[in-house]
């Protein structure tokens, strides 16, 4: 009823190459950048910034860095902690060695920092696959990791080991450090969002994209008509650490303030995007989005619901929402080991047609 | 046959000069010859078969022609000149495009998406102008978008246009790799095996897919194929291969007539 193809021609091959081909897609989508960007910003407090928003938006672009990577380029990784680690102590180096250079350049900055260290890193792609490589990407973690501990130049030699952001403006109002505004903090990250996710779909749909695939799919085949395996597979890692990087970089200026490195940016960390990029959706912008939403706002709806509407104690609602939302990713992903993104893509197809069956 | 220059087919269709020359190639693997000092050519526009019992090493003298194997002796001629040793990819950038015996098609990506990978020594927008989009990206996407859909129709699986490749029936799949393959708008079209677990009915169409490619866009094809019919009909020269020496060489009535050829085929008899 709603949602149809029917009458919605294109002429052209600009027309079909659209981001959303169908209509009612497009308008959802400035409906939900026009709530994002104008409404949620005027009614937003402290507690949803920090407890929903601003670890969804973080999670999201280092969920789609991940996609890229595993998802699109098919090359498993779990050094995600330790890039963002570089992320965001490229942040803190450039923040305290440049602090007349705005935060957005540095943010960014940290994000080619990460690309080149991702990159350093993706060498043994080349050699080896799969779980293989899963185990070569486990060294980046844990060695980025202990590096950003053992060398005080890291963390500017403070005493605590710590690194903390000092307070950062943009056209005057503060963005980092301790006297910050939900809405700006939000916005701050909403940009950058909104930027990642329109380079990675670009990249997707384009040529760059297909390479990507192509290796995924089946590197043979993709070597024979021309895809070079070396530079697709570097240039996956260098886009994929580039976001993550960045999101490492507003994780630790941004949300936390200040880190301690194996905490924030441990093991668990890799586990909780790959979880993110597999819940959602391998090779799917928008599976990265509904993945990681789905394991950020599903504890913080479980605890809402269990605390404060039923009134259990904190510390039996804690640890039933440990086993509630392991059960509900195993049943999901029972339900559809393809994620999130492919259930959106069944209820879509189902709808087009709806309400007649074929 | 093999005269420097080009002839012209009991069709009438003009040959032109020669386009790949392999010289005395032998590939070994360990102890294993696979192809022992074989030496032949294909010229501009025809359509040469390989033809040979199994084992005989004919997918291996594809592969060393599409870069997957380095000859330990020989020298590849490609276009006058020689070849020095490259990678796959970098032969793909030459001009020679191929299919596979099992269907290597990207499964989890639409026909069109497939047959678009073909078009990527055609395109040369950067990371960052494709990241951007906007301009020469799209551009580039737009025109050999077009280039694709030539081939799509041509290949008629326009209805499939957007499906993903994992759906499709066997029979397709192979005219998508064909299309995928012709999207590249290859000089040489090397096809393993292209009617292999086919119908009569998909041999036809495939057998006229084949000659009509040839025909229309004057692409030089290389082809293996067991269906000694098929092979008979659509090649202009044929290389017989036994046990990775050439047996034979020429026109398929010569092929034909000749008694190595028999005897590989039919067994001889020792006494």
């Amino acid at each position: 009823m709603f949602y149809r193809e029917a009458g919605d021609f294109k002429t052209s091959y600009v027309d079909d190459n659209q981001t959303f081909p169908i209509k009612f897609d497009r308008y959802r989508y400035y409906f939900v950048l026009f709530f994002a960007f104008l409404i949620v910003p005027v009614v937003i407090n402290d507690y949803w910034v920090n407890a929903v928003f601003m670890p969804f938006l973080i999670y999201s672009i280092a969920a789609i860095g991940l996609n890229i990577l595993v998802g699109y380029c098919g090359q498993v990784s779990l050094g995600t902690g330790g890039f963002m680690a570089v992320g965001a102590y490229a942040c803190y180096k450039l923040m305290t060695s440049f602090p007349e250079v705005s935060i957005f350049f540095h943010v960014l900055l940290a994000g080619g920092v990460t690309a080149l260290v991702g990159v350093a890193f993706g060498l043994p792609s080349l050699r080896i696959k799969g779980f293989y490589l899963a185990v070569a990407t486990l060294a980046a973690q844990f060695f980025l990791v202990w590096l950003f501990n053992k060398v005080p130049w890291f963390y500017n030699h403070s005493a605590s080991g710590q690194i903390s952001a000092p307070e950062r403006t943009v056209f005057g109002i503060a963005v980092t450090g301790p006297h910050t505004s939900a809405w700006a903090t939000y916005l701050f990250c909403l940009v950058f969002v909104t930027i990642c996710a329109l380079l990675a779909r670009n990249l997707t749909r384009g040529m760059q994209g297909r390479k990507w695939m192509a290796i995924r799919d089946m590197d043979i085949a993709a070597e024979i008509i021309g895809v070079d395996p070396l530079k697709s597979k570097l240039s996956a890692f260098a886009v994929s650490s580039f976001f993550i990087g960045v999101s490492g970089a507003l994780f630790f200026s941004v949300y936390l303030g200040a880190v301690e490195v194996g905490e924030a940016f441990g093991i668990n960390k890799s586990f909780l995007i790959l979880f993110m990029v597999i819940i959602g959706g391998l090779g799917s912008i928008f599976g990265s989005f509904a993945g990681a939403a789905f394991l950020v706002l599903l504890p913080v709806l479980l605890k809402n619901v269990l605390v404060g509407m039923l009134g259990w104690p904190t510390d039996l609602a804690a640890h039933l929402e440990f086993m509630i939302v392991g059960a509900m990713i195993i049943i999901f992903l029972i339900a559809e080991p393809h994620g999130l993104a492919q259930l959106w893509r069944v209820a879509k197809e189902k709808l087009r047609l709806w309400p007649f069956p074929h | 046959m093999s005269n420097e220059e080009g002839y012209v087919t009991a069709d009438g269709r003009k040959i032109g000069g020669t386009l790949m020359e392999m010289k005395n190639i032998t590939l070994r693997f360990g102890g294993v010859k696979a192809i022992t000092d074989i030496s032949f050519d294909i010229k501009e526009g025809e359509i040469r078969a390989i033809i040979g019992p199994n084992g005989a090493g004919k997918s291996s003298m594809l592969n060393v022609i599409s870069g997957f194997y380095v000859p330990q002796e020989g020298e590849v001629w490609f276009k006058g000149a020689k070849r020095p040793p490259m990678k796959p990819y970098q032969v793909a950038q030459q001009g020679i495009a191929r299919t596979f015996q099992n269907i290597a098609l990207f499964e989890g990506m639409s026909v069109l998406d497939n047959v678009m990978t073909g078009r990527l020594n055609h395109m040369n927008a950067g990371m960052f102008q494709q990241a951007i989009w906007k301009g020469k990206a799209e551009r580039e996407e737009v025109e050999n978008r077009e280039v694709v859909e030539k081939v799509i129709d041509f290949l008629e699986i326009q209805s499939i246009r957007k499906t993903p490749v994992a759906r499709l029936p066997y029979g397709l799949k192979k005219r998508v790799e064909l299309a995928r393959a012709l999207a590249a708008e290859p000089m040489l079209l090397l096809l393993d095996e292209p009617m292999a677990g086919m119908n009569v009915e998909e041999k036809e169409d495939m057998s006229r897919f084949i000659l009509d490619v040839n025909d229309e866009f004057g692409t030089t094809i290389a082809l293996i194929e067991h269906d000694m019919g098929v092979v008979m009909d659509l090649s202009d020269r044929v290389v017989v291969m036994d046990y990775g020496k050439k047996i034979g060489d020429g026109t398929p009535d010569e092929v034909r007539n000749n008694q190595d050829v028999i005897d590989a085929y039919l067994g001889v008899a020792h006494d």
